[in-house]
């Protein structure tokens, strides 16, 4: 028992030196995540800030200013052109100089000072409409304002039915903080797989993995041995991206740390699992690459980051079963954000551990099938 | 064939030949490997089937958890509003409690509750309705806000129109939803997701060829064979130039007749921007493999600079215009900014001269910029 540890202790420590001698690697390995968890973190939202739109105020009463006003005082309007001919409109949206065109027609003061609706048009580029869409729901809140201002100072009957809306969790609904703690799993997902699916093409391809099996190691030594460096360089990669949102977006973080590294622990066996039999299948460097890539291309883009797993039609969604970064995504937003507890994210937590136990097993057993 | 022509290795015909030579050779590696076909036509299959599929940001048939403290006329109404509207799917929860779990357990996305002295406060003339959405998924969440009032909207407009409330809205908006009326998030996905499958091909594949011959030093071996640098260069990228289209072929296909992606631009044009953006990433390619010459670095350092990008700086999900100055910067040297740009415009806009030529020129500079500086870095390195 004591020998086979320290076997697989010489191995981690050769297999770290291998990778970690060349300078270029290493800073391969550290600098990337941090760099890209900073800037993606400014990225990563579906929040607008700056929406340029045009207006085609053909009334331009007082009324219709007071409404404009209100668009331009939000700090997230920035009024680019007034237009004077229904004509430019079009061209203002089709070279994308503004994302909304506002229009005004002539009549609008008079409409609502005699008790009638006036309208307003608003036209969006729709070529990305889920920003369109959000930039319309802003502009929409801000005519509600007006609204509820007009009906009191001109004496009209309140709203019959308002909402009050409250957001758990993200009380501003802030996609930044959605977004960050999953960068924890995405980041760290692509390197650490990689290494894995590397690890035992590299030693078959120079041939050295020969000469591994020449030594007294065990298969599952060699591929505790491999596993290992990858928990290693995962680990740290998760905790520097963790600590870029902590202190550089300074978002709270509301649930015990180590639950998160449970479940982050979880996450890195599984996918250097998924890694390591890729590894025992290529024949080459570039096999184990592209196959890898087959994965975490997949992975990386069906994770429920970007898009909700929700939306998916269920043969994709059974798909993602086999993803461990969408069980990680789950854990390390539930933990980060509402600071959820293990025995509420079991529902996450078993999937990797099954995942982790079955490409672990299959990838001793290739090894050990492949030696004979 | 002439003594002469075999002497003067700088004659067209013989520079022609060498690179015939080159692209067959390359074209055999491509096809005996059965990795690089699973690159340049299984993976923009499963891409973008998986993807296409798989991406979207719809919101369509919400679970909402529905508590009503006290039954009523009015109540049952509101309910069948929210019943009505095909955003949701309303399912009565006898506590606020029982509804919180719901939430808590992601059973549903949010909890409607209409309160016990609703009646008495909307006939006084102003009730309120709760909400609770679940924050994780803002975006989400934000839409879910506005379809609900969306639903109390279309509630309130009916009783006024039988008479029950005197409400008179003074501001009407009305929205209208250029290029994509039905609101569907695949048409912006699809062209993007091309973006993806191109930069993949181009780029990730070439770093690791390239890579992988300088590991072994087979580039080093061709010198003492009468081909020049550039040849070398145009016969190792060409093959995979082509696995580029046919990727483009894949994708376009299928994003016409499985994803009904209307195609408004001309084909054309799509073609030539696909062809510069394909020259651009495999520029890129060669540039990394080159600089670092080991297949793990380089496939590492390709997918970092090249697929991460992509996919969150390029204006493809997120909007380029709400990122801070710094990060904007960045996205300026990025190809694939320009290359969302023209799909997004080609599929779904038309042909926009205004944003076709400005961004194919950006391309084109980066193309020629990206093929002198790669013919340098080889010549250097070979010499």
């Amino acid at each position: 028992m004591l020998d086979s540890i320290l076997r697989i202790l010489a191995l981690t420590r050769k297999e770290l030196l291998s990778v970690l001698k060349d300078p270029r690697t290493r800073m391969s390995l550290l600098v990337p995540p941090l760099m890209q968890a900073l800037i993606f973190g400014y990225a990563a939202t579906y929040d607008l800030n700056h929406v340029p739109y045009a207006v085609l105020d053909q009334d331009r009463s007082a009324a219709s200013h007071q409404l404009l006003a209100g668009l331009d005082g939000s700090g997230i309007f920035e009024r680019i052109a007034d237009l004077h001919r229904v004509g430019d409109l079009a061209t203002y949206i089709d070279d994308r100089r503004a994302l909304l065109v506002v229009q005004i027609e002539p009549d609008f003061e008079r409409h609502l000072l005699s008790g009638t609706s006036a309208d307003m048009q608003v036209i969006a580029d729709g070529r990305n409409s889920n920003t369109a869409g959000t930039a319309m729901g802003y502009v929409n809140s801000i005519v509600e304002q007006f609204n509820t201002d007009w009906r009191s100072t001109h004496g009209l009957a309140a709203a019959p039915l308002g909402i009050i809306s409250r957001a758990w969790y993200n009380p501003n609904l802030e996609t930044r903080w959605n977004m960050i703690p999953g960068l924890i799993g995405t980041l760290t997902l692509i390197q650490t797989m990689m290494l894995a699916a590397m690890s035992v093409a590299r030693e078959r391809e120079q041939g050295t993995f020969d000469q591994l099996l020449v030594t007294p190691f065990r298969p599952y030594e060699i591929m505790a041995g491999k596993a290992l460096p990858a928990m290693a360089v995962g680990t740290i990669q998760a905790t520097g991206v963790l600590l870029v949102a902590q202190l550089w977006f300074r978002i709270p973080f509301a649930g015990s740390y180590l639950t998160l590294y449970v479940g982050l622990m979880l996450f890195l066996l599984a996918a250097i699992g998924i890694g390591l039999l890729v590894s025992s299948v290529a024949a080459t460097m570039q096999q184990a690459l592209l196959y890898s890539m087959l994965f975490i291309i997949p992975f990386s883009l069906l994770s429920g980051m970007t898009t909700p797993l929700r939306n998916m039609p269920p043969a994709v969604q059974y798909f993602t079963a086999i993803n461990p970064l969408r069980y990680a995504i789950d854990i390390t937003r539930r933990v980060y954000l509402e600071g959820a507890s293990l025995y509420l994210l079991r529902s996450d937590l078993w999937p990797l551990a099954l995942i982790a136990a079955l490409t672990l097993a299959a990838a001793a057993w290739m090894f050990s099938h492949r030696m004979q | 064939m002439t003594v002469e022509t075999l002497v003067d290795t700088n004659s067209w015909p013989a520079k022609l030949r060498r690179v015939r030579a080159l692209v067959r050779k390359e074209t055999y590696q491509v096809l005996r490997d059965p990795s690089s076909i699973a690159m340049g036509v299984v993976l923009p299959l499963i891409l973008i089937l998986l993807f296409g599929y798989g991406l979207s940001l719809d919101v369509k048939n919400v679970p909402l958890a529905v508590v009503i403290d006290e039954s009523s006329d009015e109540a049952i109404e509101l309910l069948a509003s929210l019943q009505l509207s095909r955003y949701f799917q309303p399912q009565i929860t006898r506590s606020m409690v029982l509804a919180q779990q719901l939430l808590l357990e992601q059973k549903v996305d949010g909890i409607v509750r209409i309160p016990s002295d609703f009646v008495r406060q909307l006939n006084a003339g102003h009730a309120d309705l709760q909400l609770i959405v679940e924050g994780g998924d803002a975006n989400r969440a934000r839409i879910i806000q506005g379809y609900v009032q969306g639903a109390v909207g279309a509630w309130s407009a009916r009783r006024a129109a039988q008479g029950q409330s005197a409400e008179i809205t003074p501001v009407i908006l009305q929205t209208r939803m250029w290029f994509n009326e039905a609101n569907e998030s695949a048409y912006f996905l699809v062209p993007g997701l091309i973006v993806l499958v191109m930069t993949l091909i181009g780029a990730l594949l070439t770093a690791m060829v390239m890579a992988r011959e300088w590991e072994r030093g087979t580039l080093e071996a061709l010198l003492v064979t009468p081909v020049r640098s550039d040849e070398i260069l145009i016969g190792k990228t060409l093959p995979y130039f082509l696995l580029g289209m046919i990727g483009l072929a894949v994708c376009v296909l299928a994003a016409k007749f499985l994803f009904h992606v209307p195609l408004r631009g001309s084909l054309l044009v799509l073609l030539g921007a696909s062809m510069l953006y394909m020259l651009v990433a495999l520029g890129i390619g060669l540039l990394i493999s080159s600089w670092v010459k080991n297949q793990l670095v380089a496939s590492q350092l390709t997918m970092l600079a090249t697929f991460m990008p992509a996919f969150m700086l390029s204006g493809f999900m997120f909007d380029l215009r709400s990122m801070p100055a710094a990060v904007r910067l960045i996205t300026y040297v990025l190809p694939a900014r320009y290359y969302v740009a023209l799909l997004q415009s080609v599929f779904l806009a038309g042909n926009v001269w205004s944003v076709i030529v400005p961004n194919t020129l950006v391309l084109a500079a980066m193309a020629i910029l990206l093929a002198i500086s790669s013919r340098a870095v080889m010549r250097k390195r070979l010499n």
